[in-house]
């Protein structure tokens, strides 16, 4: 929560201004919009093609007063029913989208149990060891970067900038097809568990140069007046209190590589994107499977916010400062 | 105190020889003589400013000094040093925000040092701990966190966990100044207890009731420099320089 002030803010409707100039808003905006190709405006125009200006005119109206109406209602409810409202607001127009394709659904879920098996889990298994090596690669690059030791600072510091420099498709890429050059042969899989760790270690040098950087220079001081030796202090003094505070940047690299790994699928790996893009293609059924991965991506992607979610709140109880 | 057969009390623990030291081109500390004998209780005075903060921090070498000799328990402190861990278990130190460890709670904070360091087995190391928390009254705090416990209680605990290494010296950084008005009698009284068992202090402070009670000799700094130093009843009543006379005027009065 940001600083919550004492003084309550007036709500939407105590400010009849604001109100007009919502309306006003969303006048302008349906209308530019052009309702009358939309679901939207179908229940107030049987036919959508042979209506003058008048009636396009009175459905923008119609629709901006029922829209401006919603707004106003939510803004009357209780803080949680209103995030609750607001979010199935925003799910519905998000499945009128997806409705609005004419899919073949059974399509979608005769491939269905293939892409939440192989695909989730080649996924997520890659995932999982890319941040697991990026994480380990992040500390290193972070204590590297932070320390005094010319070597050490200097690879630190041109790994980062690399890898932060170059995107990862081309990473993946060059990794995949250019090890093989020097006589190492890496696999799809591997090769592209080294380019999003590579890649995503560099981002996450800096989160935990940062954290470590957070912490209070005397806390250093009791450790090493006690006698900690570096590693020491870093394990059991720093890291831990820095930890906590990266939580939220590093739950954002978690989500982030989730979704990057469907890039390892240009090697032919055979996670969610691969196997989407190929099921589609073979019957061109392509957004049916692009929109569905869509949704177990976004799937994950809550799950992992959740326990994102959990974590804060547990070092937010056990971890005081 | 561990050592005490190989130390006998009124040797020589502390040695500082024509200790300068700079921060870029600012003199900070100049032509520093101190010496410490086992058992000693000192008190380092002197106007914000003057380097005894700096001074003290040398002798754990928190600060490095760049000119002169440091003798600590008969190990010259010096950039090369590779035993700096060893001299460093050997004087605790309590510093002026405490710097307690936020994520651990009482007990871990005071058994860390002798688990990871002195690798000494967990119900040993708990064992001291709680002895120790006893000593500066506190042991039903054990299981809290440090956020958990007013200032004059950490700044006790801080102390506590400076003892569980069993140190040679204990050395106070201000240990009273960050502590709201009615809680640093506490942390005087507790301070005041150690110095009867005999442990040797270095000690920064601006309490002269503290000084008078426990010191065995009383110095004071200004500008970089020790200007004097005495036992203190005659410092007290006869300083010798100016600075000290008008210094003590404004701290006594």
């Amino acid at each position: 929560m940001l600083y919550a002030d004492t003084v309550r803010n007036r709500s939407l409707s105590e400010q009849p201004v604001l109100i007009a100039i919502i309306f006003a808003v969303s006048c302008v905006v349906f209308a530019l919009v052009g309702l009358h190709h939309t679901l939207l405006a179908l229940p107030f125009l049987p036919q959508p093609e042979e209506h003058g200006l008048v009636t396009q005119g009175i459905a923008t109206l119609v629709v901006a007063g029922l829209f401006t109406l919603n707004i106003l209602l939510i803004s009357r409810l209780r803080l949680r029913l209103q995030i609750f409202v607001v979010w199935a607001e925003l799910f519905m127009c998000f499945l009128i989208f997806f409705f609005a394709f004419d899919l073949n659904f059974p399509f979608i879920l005769t491939k269905l149990p293939f892409l939440l098996t192989q695909g989730v889990f080649t996924t997520l298994y890659v995932s999982a060891i890319s941040i697991t090596i990026a994480t380990v690669l992040a500390i290193f690059g972070a204590i590297a970067k932070l320390s005094s030791n010319g070597f050490a600072f200097a690879i630190a510091s041109f790994y980062t900038s690399m890898f932060r420099g170059l995107p990862l498709l081309v990473q993946i890429y060059l990794i995949y097809l250019g090890l093989p050059q020097l006589g190492i042969f890496v696999d799809a899989v591997p090769a592209g568990v080294i380019a999003l760790s590579l890649c995503y270690g560099a981002y996450m040098t800096e989160i935990f140069r940062a954290g470590i950087m957070s912490i209070d220079k005397g806390q250093w001081e009791a450790a090493r007046s006690i006698g900690f030796k570096f590693g020491l202090t870093m394990r059991r003094v720093i890291l831990p209190q820095a930890v906590p505070i990266i939580v939220p940047p590093l739950g954002n690299q978690f989500i982030a590589m989730l979704k990057d790994s469907s890039l390892v699928s240009v090697l032919g790996v055979w996670e969610l994107m691969y196997l989407a893009r190929t099921l589609g293609q073979r019957e061109f059924r392509h957004l049916e499977m692009l929109l569905t991965v869509a949704i177990i991506y976004w799937v994950m992607t809550i799950v992992f916010e959740i326990v994102q979610g959990r974590i804060e709140s547990y070092f937010q109880k056990h971890h005081r400062r | 105190m561990t050592h005490e057969d190989t130390n006998a009390v009124g040797s020589e623990i502390i040695a500082i020889r024509d200790m300068h030291k700079w921060y870029g081109n600012f003199h900070a500390l100049k032509d520093i003589n101190l010496t410490v004998h086992l058992g000693e209780k000192i008190v380092v005075c002197g106007p914000s400013g003057s380097g005894k903060s700096t001074m003290i921090r040398c002798i754990n070498r928190l600060e490095g000094h760049q000119k002169g000799t440091i003798h600590v328990d008969g190990i010259e402190l010096h950039e090369d040093m590779r035993n700096i861990d060893i001299v460093r278990q050997e004087v605790g130190m309590v510093f002026q925000h405490f710097n307690l460890f936020p994520h651990m709670t009482v007990l871990e904070n005071l058994t860390a040092g002798p688990m990871w360091v002195k690798k000494l087995p967990r119900a040993e190391a708990e064992d001291t701990a709680r002895r120790y928390l006893e000593r500066v009254k506190i042991s039903e705090q054990a299981e809290k966190y440090p956020s958990q416990l007013s200032g004059g209680q950490q700044q006790r605990v801080a102390i506590a966990r400076s003892l569980c290494m069993e140190p040679k010296v204990l050395l106070f950084d201000e240990p009273t100044s960050a502590l709201d008005p009615e809680m640093v009698s506490e942390v005087l009284e507790t301070m005041e207890d150690l110095a009867g068992t005999g442990v040797t202090m270095v000690c920064v402070t601006h309490e002269m009731g503290f000084a008078k009670a426990v010191a065995d000799r009383v110095v004071f700094m200004d500008e970089g420099r020790i200007i004097e130093s005495g036992e203190p009843v005659e410092f007290f009543k006869n300083p010798e320089s100016e600075r000290t006379k008008k210094f003590l005027d404004q701290i006594l009065s």
